[in-house]
């Protein structure tokens, strides 16, 4: 291996390290204000909003690659269908699309 | 006693596998391609893989390949990461507030293991987190994106064109199949979820913010903004 690309990946993994370990570590049983508990208790559904749109939009060219994918998940979600289902689901169904394009 | 722990531990745990299963099938197409560009980039399959053990985090793994191919020095590459995978912050915050009180060293390993995946699977499970539950997840998840680094490096091919480009949208699905539930159940979550989306949006594509940034700083508006409304309203609909 080479020594250089070692080094990166060592230097690479402690920074991806650091923000992912030190909240967990030093707000251990600090009791947050409220308001930032409130706060933090958002956090999830946000992230959820933001790692959905735009990017599903934008894995394929075709923009109805990413909308049908989109709509397809949605309704089956909505009818109370496990993750994994949707997941699958999407998959068939686009795997279907794209036989068509 | 000890018997009825053990048992709650491992069911936890197993719980915890099944619902990382889903991440598993999203990492697969991911980490081939990863492991495939990496062997073009000119990496050995050893440092192949063990960036994917050491990092843990697909979006700086991808742009650590482009600044090699493009001859960038480490130190950038090292900053580079530092700023794309800086969002982890704020997950494990709000996963501070979610997991069960445990032992510091405990949690300190399974925050190795927070992804933009794995933490959505977590943060959304009703309840409290127990850590058994935690390291089932992580280990299903960290498990596909480790050993699909190395598959992808070794065959030098991803999946079929046409099944690699519809497997894209497993984990956009998997996020919606997450998000689903808890929009039905909870008013509050649409406005959480429809506000990060739009000013994710306007941040990557209008302002053209890196990935990283715009979702942190979308999903932190959202989520203050969303808090402020619902207290002034003196905690009402909550639910």
């Amino acid at each position: 291996m080479d020594k250089m690309i070692v080094l990166m990946i060592l230097g690479m993994g402690i920074v991806t390290y650091i923000p992912r370990m030190l909240p967990l570590v030093v707000f251990n049983g600090v009791k947050m204000p409220p308001f930032l508990q409130g706060v933090l208790k958002n956090v999830p559904y946000a992230t959820l909003g933001a790692l959905i749109v735009p990017g599903i939009f934008l894995i394929n060219e075709d923009i109805w690659f990413g909308v049908i994918g989109f709509i397809s998940a949605l309704v089956i979600a909505w009818f109370g269908a496990n993750v994994i289902i949707v997941v699958l689901t999407a998959i068939v169904v686009l795997s279907v699309y794209s036989l068509f394009m | 006693m000890e018997t009825t722990l053990v048992v709650r531990k491992s069911s936890q745990f197993r719980q915890g596998v099944q619902a990382g299963i889903s991440i598993a099938i999203g990492y697969m197409p991911i980490a081939l391609t990863f492991g495939l560009l990496a062997k073009t980039t000119g990496l050995g399959l050893l440092e192949t893989v063990l960036m994917s053990m050491v990092v843990y985090a697909g979006a700086s793994q991808y742009i650590s390949l482009n600044l090699l191919a493009l001859g960038t020095g480490i130190f950038e590459i090292v900053l580079t990461t530092f700023i794309v995978n800086i969002r982890h912050f704020l997950m494990s915050a709000s996963l501070n507030e979610k997991a069960e009180q445990d032992k510091l060293w405990k949690k300190a390993l399974y925050a190795f293991g927070i992804t933009d995946e794995t933490f959505s699977v977590v943060a959304t499970k009703e309840g409290t987190v127990t850590t058994s539950y935690i390291f089932g997840v992580n280990i299903v998840s960290y498990g596909s994106w480790v050993i699909s680094s190395g598959i992808g490096y070794v065959v030098g091919a991803s999946l079929p064109q046409s099944l690699q480009e519809s497997m894209s949208i497993a984990l956009y699905a998997m996020f919606i199949g997450l998000l689903v539930p808890a929009l039905k159940k909870h008013r509050k979550t649409i406005w959480l979820a429809g506000l990060a989306a739009i000013f994710n949006s306007v941040f990557s594509l209008v302002l053209k913010l890196s990935t990283g940034w715009a979702i942190v700083s979308a999903t932190l508006l959202a989520a203050v903004i969303v808090e402020f409304f619902y207290k002034e309203r003196g905690g009402v609909d909550n639910g």
